[in-house]
Formats: structure tokens, C-alpha cells, sequence
């Protein structure tokens, strides 16, 4: 598992920020709701992995706490987030989000 | 309108309670005199003014939801016991306690500034004190048979209420800003009482000429006081009088010129005379308390009161002694050709007024004083008289239409004769001995002007004085003998005398002009006690020592005495052949043959128009620029039109801005925090 360790710190910010791209790539672009939501998770899993990268060449466990309360928080806003697509969906017959902008007019 | 149905008012005399009023009034005088220092009647001072104030609240609040004879008995009455406390407090001053001073509260308190509500009781201002409040009374009784039967009975007395509670706060007043207090007062409730039957245009109209006249002339008096306070730095009376010397000649004449400017506004003298003739739209009763008893003399009194400022700028007196002696003599003839019976009692207040200034002018403070005080007696006696021929003629007021009324109304005619007699100098009535007192000092002018203006000014007071001889007997002669000239509509309505409160107060106003001259008479000449001028001696001992003592010639004096004796007489013979009975055709035809002069001073010398010219003309078309152009274009159009354009164009862009699409939010704010992260990496790396 050496080669692991020889990994550079870059190499593991280069995959955080690319994920964290595409997730941000996909809120900003794609319709559907689902998929936003799962591109949310994508940019905090990005951040995630960052935190732990640096808490393991740090030897700091700063990080790893970090990394817990952003799944317990990502874990309620995916229980929020969901309970209002259900909402959406029972009125609108429709996830995708640019249909919902009642509040513009 | 309510007035012009005015019925005769027939009360019955209730004599029981008239009795018991009369007795409680006597023995409240009795035990405030006897009884002043264990009930303490220097602190009743504030009641003075305070009365009317609280009657006029009462009433004011209530208005015609009060009974009748309740508002009658708190205005009527509160002015009554004003006068007796004023009594009270008069010979306590005059028995030992000397200048009574009460100060209420620190009304205002800033740096350097110290101004409290007090009052200050001296020979000057008990005078003033008594004359507003007796004479005052005398016309609210006079009022309630005027008035009965308006239908805005308790605004009236409202008004008058505090139009007396302003009027005492003037000349009680210890400080400046407190007399000032009392000066806008008397003008507000001047204003509101000219304009009292309001529905009629005229009458709201000449209340709004007096209202702004007035203002141009308080301009001068407020500049004066902050004068006064940046180069004194207090404001009561005897902080100025301590330092009224250190000040350069040059500021106190403008000071005293800028109070005058301000008293010729108040006092109606030249040039903001014009509102005092448009004055007599108001009620009657009005007319003599408020346009000629009291409130026109408020500039006399001030000046009085400011003397030892006077003294210090001769050149100031000047002004005031030839502004005073023109007006004297311009409203004299005036007054010589109207026919309105109250135009006539206006121009003759006007000149009277002219007479008191002339008076102050030449430094004969006292003498000014003396005939504000004779003047309101006989000018009050004379206005009640003609309002009680307007009321018995219903509502007629041309002199050419009336005549023969002396033996329809006896009391009246009898009253505005002996008035008529007093104010033309007669001796020995009231104005014989006041009007005298300012010719002779005239004559025998010997500060601050040169002596040769003083015999001009004695020339023009006497002519002045012979114009009011005559127009005052004309007056009385068109109105009272001969035959009646009134139509037929007044004729079968019926001329009557007044109710017995109108003619009350003529006959004790008609008893005070024949013997109020007598307390004032000069002393050098009768050996007898002056009281008058002995009871203002000390007010304005400062000033008399300023202009140092002067001796006149008895000689003299008696020969001016006899000279003006002479003229009055002159004038009265002059107006008896001339209008007694209405028989002799000279009068028609000397107007025929003067027919230009006669419109010239029929129209009252086209003054009004003048104005109209020179300032309301330029004033209006100055107004309609700022209304037409600069408030239209420069105020709406620029700084509100525009400004609200350029926010609603500002919103109206950001506005494409806000699509509804969450997902462009997000890209904003991405692309704002991406800036933020730039510009923090750049800024570390610098």
C-alpha cells in the first residue's frame, strides 16, 4: 500500500475540485431535481474527501470530525430536500425545477 | 349671517344679583387692599393674565355646548376680577411694596441664554394693566348685549379672551421674548376677530391684511431682540437697561429704528398704516378694544418701555417724532372726508395713535403714556357709541344715511358727545390735558432733534389737531342731528337705543374721558399734583436723566394751552355751521369745487393702490415665477420627477436580473464568490 502513500497531496485536490466541478456543473445546469440534489452531495463528498486528505497528512483529527457533522448535516438537508421534491411532485406532477417559479410572477 | 339679524335685545335688569355682584366685587377689592400681606397678593400677579387664559380654555373647549350665561360669566368675569387683583395690586405698589416682580418658571435656559416666564408689575405697566383689563371689561360687558345674538357667541368671547390674556402678558411682561409672546398674540387674536364673521370674503380678507401687515412689522422687532441679545447677551428689561450704555451709538439707533419699524406695524402708523382702516370688518366691541384701546397702543407702550434705549439714539426719536406727526396729520385728513361712521373713529385712530408717537418721539415718554390712556377712554367710548348706532340702525354704518338720532338715542348720542368733546380738546377734559402735554413738549422740543423741527413738528400736530376738532364734530353732527336720513327698510324696522349693557359702559367710558385728564394735569401750571407722570417717574427716571432737566416757560405753555383750546373750538364751530341739522349746502358745494382734491383724499390718497403697485404686484407676479417655474420645473420637475425616474430606471434594469431560475442564482453567486477567492488569492500575493 505504499504507492498510496506516495500519492501526492495535489493529486487528491485535483480529484476534489474536479468532483466538486461537476457537481457544481450539475446544480447549475441539469433540470431535474434528483439530479441536482445528488450533485449537492457530489460538491460536499469533494469537500469531504479534502478534509481527510489533509487530516491524514496532518495527523489531525480536526478533520475527520469535520467530515462526520457534514454527513450528519448532508444527511438531514437529503431528508429536508426530499420531503419538498415530494411536495413539489404532489402539486406540480413534475420534479424538475424550472418549472417551479411562481414566486418570479 | 347671524349679525345682520341682530333683534333688540331687551333684558330686564336683575337687580339682586347685579347688587350682589356689585357688593363681592367691592369687598374682594376692600380685603385684597386690606388684607395684601397675609393673603400674599404679590403672587397674584400671574392671575392677571392667567384668568382670561383659563376662561378662554374653558369656553374655547366648550363652545356652544355650555350654557349661555355660563360663558357670559367666566369671560365677562374673569376680566372683571383680572381688573380688581390689577386694583389690588396697584396700590399695594403704591403703598410700600414698590415694583412687584413674580417670576413662574426658567423657560428657557442655554448657554449664555436665560429667559424665565415672570412678570413685572412698575408704574408703567400697572398703568397699561389697568387701562387693558378696565377698559377691557367695560367692552366684554358691552360685548354681551352687542354679540347676544350671534350664533358663534362663545368663539367670540374665546377670542376676546385671549386677545386680553395676550395683551396683559405684553405689558406685564419682564424679558423681551415674553413681551414678544404677547405681541403675536395680540396680532393673532387680531386677526382672528377682523375675521371673525369669516363667510363674508371682505371681512377674511381685511383679517388677512392685518395679519401680514403686522408680520412685516415683527420682522423688525424680532431682528431687534436678536440684536439686542448678541450685543447684550440677556434679554430681560433690566439686564438691557444695565447695559444699554455699552453699546455704540450706530446699534442702538438701528435697534430702536428696527423696534419701531416694528411698532409701526402694531401701532399702525406710516407706512404699514393700511391695515387699521380695513380693521373694522370685525365686531364693534372688537374694533374699540383691540383697534384702539389697547392693542394699537402695544408700540407706544414698548417704546415707553425701552426709553432709556431711546435716549441713547436721538436720531431714532427723530424718526419716531416725525413718522409719529405725519401720521398724525395724513390720517387726520383722511378721516375729514369719510363717510363710513367707522372709517371716520379708524383715521382718527390712526392720527391719535400719530399723536403718542409724536409724544415718545420728543421725549415726552409720560405724555405719550397719558394720552394712550385718555384716548382709550373717549377712542373706546366712541367706538361703543357707534356700534351701538350701527346696532340701533341695523347694521348701517353710512353717516350720510343716519341723523336725527339724538332724540332716538339718548344715552348714546349724550355719550358720544362728551367723547367727541374730549378728543377735540376741550378743556377740561380728558385729551384738553394729554393732547396739550404732547403739543407743549413739541414746541419746546430740546433733545436729540434740532428746536426748529420742534416748532414744524408743534405746527403739524396742531393742524392735526384742528382736523380732528372738525371731522369729529362732523362726524357726531351727520350722525346724531336734524333730521333722520335713514331708508325706509331700517326706518320700519325701527331705530331703538341699546340694551342697558351697551349703554353702561358708554356712560362710565363717557365719565372717564371728561375726568381722567384730570390726574395728569402739568404741574407747573396748576399747582396741583401730577399723578400721572409722578407714578411713571421712576419707570423712566433713567431716561428723563439722560435728557437731562428742562424747565419750560409758564408763559408759554398757558399761550399754547389757549392756542389749542382755540383751534378746537375752531374746528367745532367750523363743523356746526357746516353739518348741524344737514342744512347748509356749503359742504356739496366746496366738494364740487374741489372735486379733485376731495377723490384724492376720499380714496385715501390712493396709498392702497400704491402698495398695490410697488410691492403686491411685484410680490404676485415674483410668487407665480417661483410657483410656475421653479416649483413646477426646478422642485417637481428635477429634484422629484427626476429622482424618482432614476430609481424607477435603476429597478427597471436589475429587474431583467431576477429570471426566477434558481440555478442562474446560484451561478451569480459562484461566479461572486469565485470573484471574492480572486481577489483574496491576488491581495495575498501581494
Amino acid at each position: 500500500m505504499d504507492w498510496l502513500y506516495n500519492i501526492s497531496l495535489n493529486h487528491y485536490l485535483a480529484l476534489s475540485a474536479l468532483l466538486f466541478i461537476v457537481g457544481v456543473l450539475g446544480v447549475v445546469m441539469r433540470k431535474n431535481g434528483l439530479i441536482v440534489f445528488m450533485c449537492i452531495e457530489l460538491m460536499l463528498n469533494a469537500v469531504n474527501l479534502s478534509f481527510i486528505v489533509f487530516a491524514a497528512r496532518h495527523g489531525n483529527e480536526t478533520g475527520h470530525a469535520f467530515v462526520f457533522f457534514v454527513m450528519t448535516v448532508a444527511a438531514a438537508e437529503a431528508a429536508v430536500g426530499l420531503a419538498i421534491f415530494l411536495a413539489l411532485f404532489r402539486n406540480k406532477e413534475t420534479v424538475y425545477i424550472d418549472e417551479a417559479n411562481e414566486l418570479r410572477h | 349671517m347671524s349679525h345682520d339679524d341682530k333683534l333688540h335685545d331687551s333684558h330686564t335688569a336683575n337687580k339682586p344679583i347685579l347688587l350682589t355682584l356689585a357688593i363681592l366685587s367691592i369687598a374682594f377689592i376692600g380685603s385684597g387692599i386690606v388684607f395684601a400681606d397675609s393673603l400674599q397678593v404679590q403672587n397674584w400677579l400671574v392671575l392677571i393674565p392667567l384668568l382670561p387664559a383659563i376662561a378662554a380654555a374653558i369656553n374655547g373647549i366648550f363652545l356652544n355646548k355650555m350654557p349661555k350665561w355660563l360663558v357670559t360669566f367666566l369671560a365677562v368675569g374673569s376680566v372683571g376680577v383680572s381688573f380688581f387683583i390689577s386694583i389690588i395690586l396697584f396700590v399695594q405698589m403704591k403703598t410700600g411694596a414698590g415694583v412687584i416682580n413674580q417670576t413662574i418658571y426658567n423657560w428657557m435656559a442655554s448657554d449664555g441664554l436665560s429667559v424665565d416666564i415672570a412678570f413685572t408689575m412698575d408704574g408703567l405697566s400697572a398703568v397699561m394693566a389697568l387701562v387693558v383689563s378696565g377698559v377691557g371689561w367695560l367692552i366684554h360687558i358691552y360685548s354681551i348685549g352687542y354679540m347676544a345674538h350671534d350664533e358663534s357667541y362663545a368663539r367670540y368671547f374665546t377670542y376676546l379672551n385671549i386677545f386680553t390674556f395676550s395683551m396683559l402678558v405684553l405689558v406685564l411682561a419682564s424679558s423681551m421674548p415674553l413681551m414678544f409672546v404677547g405681541w403675536e398674540g395680540v396680532g393673532l387674536c387680531s386677526y382672528l376677530l377682523i375675521g371673525f364673521w369669516f363667510k363674508d370674503m371682505d371681512k377674511a380678507i381685511a383679517g388677512k391684511k392685518a395679519f401680514i401687515v403686522n408680520r412685516i412689522g415683527d420682522l423688525g422687532f424680532v431682528i431687534a431682540m436678536l440684536l439686542l441679545f448678541w450685543q447684550i447677551g440677556s434679554l430681560d428689561f433690566a439686564s438691557i437697561a444695565q447695559g444699554a450704555g455699552q453699546l455704540s451709538t450706530m446699534m442702538v439707533t438701528i435697534i430702536c429704528l428696527l423696534l419701531f419699524f416694528g411698532a409701526t406695524g402694531k401701532s399702525a402708523q406710516i407706512p404699514l398704516y393700511v391695515w387699521l382702516p380695513d380693521a373694522m370688518a370685525g365686531p364693534t366691541p372688537v374694533s374699540a378694544l383691540i383697534h384702539a384701546a389697547t392693542m394699537v397702543t402695544a408700540g407706544v407702550y414698548m417704546i415707553a418701555r425701552l426709553s432709556f434705549l431711546y435716549v441713547a439714539a436721538p436720531d431714532a426719536m427723530m424718526v419716531v417724532a416725525i413718522t409719529g406727526a405725519l401720521t398724525a396729520l395724513f390720517a387726520a385728513s383722511i378721516g375729514l372726508f369719510q363717510y363710513d361712521i367707522k372709517k371716520v373713529l379708524a383715521y382718527s385712530t390712526v392720527s391719535q395713535l400719530g399723536f403718542m408717537f409724536l409724544a415718545v418721539g420728543v421725549g415726552a415718554f409720560a405724555a405719550g403714556i397719558f394720552h394712550l390712556m385718555t384716548h382709550a377712554f373717549f377712542k373706546a367710548c366712541l367706538f361703543l357709541g357707534s356700534g351701538s348706532v350701527i346696532h340701533g340702525m341695523h347694521e348701517e354704518q353710512d353717516i350720510r344715511k343716519m341723523g336725527g338720532l339724538d332724540k332716538l338715542m339718548p344715552y348714546t348720542s349724550k355719550t358720544f358727545f362728551v367723547s367727541c368733546l374730549a378728543i377735540a380738546g376741550i378743556p377740561p377734559l380728558a385729551a384738553f390735558f394729554s393732547k396739550d402735554e404732547i403739543l407743549y413738549n413739541a414746541f419746546t422740543l430740546h433733545y436729540g432733534s434740532p428746536a426748529w423741527l420742534g416748532i414744524v413738528l408743534w405746527s403739524v400736530g396742531a393742524i392735526a389737531a384742528a382736523f380732528t376738532s372738525f371731522y369729529m364734530f362732523r362726524l357726531y353732527y351727520m350722525t346724531f342731528s336734524g333730521e333722520s336720513r335713514a331708508s325706509e327698510e331700517v326706518k320700519q324696522k325701527g331705530i331703538h337705543e341699546s340694551p342697558y349693557t351697551m349703554t353702561i359702559p358708554l356712560v362710565v367710558l363717557a365719565i372717564l374721558a371728561t375726568i381722567g385728564g384730570l390726574i395728569g394735569m402739568p404741574e407747573h401750571v396748576f399747582h396741583l399734583p401730577n399723578f400721572f407722570t409722578a407714578n411713571l417717574s421712576e419707570v423712566l427716571a433713567p431716561a428723563n436723566k439722560a435728557m437731562g432737566e428742562y424747565h419750560g416757560s409758564v408763559t408759554l405753555e398757558i399761550i399754547l394751552m389757549s392756542v389749542s383750546t382755540a383751534i378746537a373750538f375752531a374746528g367745532w364751530f367750523l363743523a356746526r355751521v357746516l353739518y348741524k341739522d344737514a342744512s347748509s349746502d356749503v359742504p356739496a358745494k366746496m366738494k364740487q369745487k374741489f372735486a379733485v382734491v376731495h377723490k384724492i383724499i376720499f380714496n385715501k390718497y390712493y396709498v392702497d393702490e400704491a402698495y398695490y403697485y410697488a410691492f403686491i404686484r411685484p410680490i404676485k407676479n415674483f410668487s407665480l415665477f417661483l410657483w410656475g417655474f421653479v416649483d413646477t420645473y426646478l422642485i417637481d420637475g428635477l429634484l422629484v420627477s427626476f429622482t424618482a425616474f432614476v430609481v424607477r430606471s435603476a429597478g427597471e434594469g436589475l429587474k431583467l436580473i431576477q429570471t426566477g431560475n434558481v440555478q442562474l442564482y446560484i451561478l451569480y453567486f459562484i461566479a461572486g464568490a469565485a470573484a471574492f477567492l480572486i481577489y483574496l488569492w491576488q491581495g495575498a500575493g501581494m
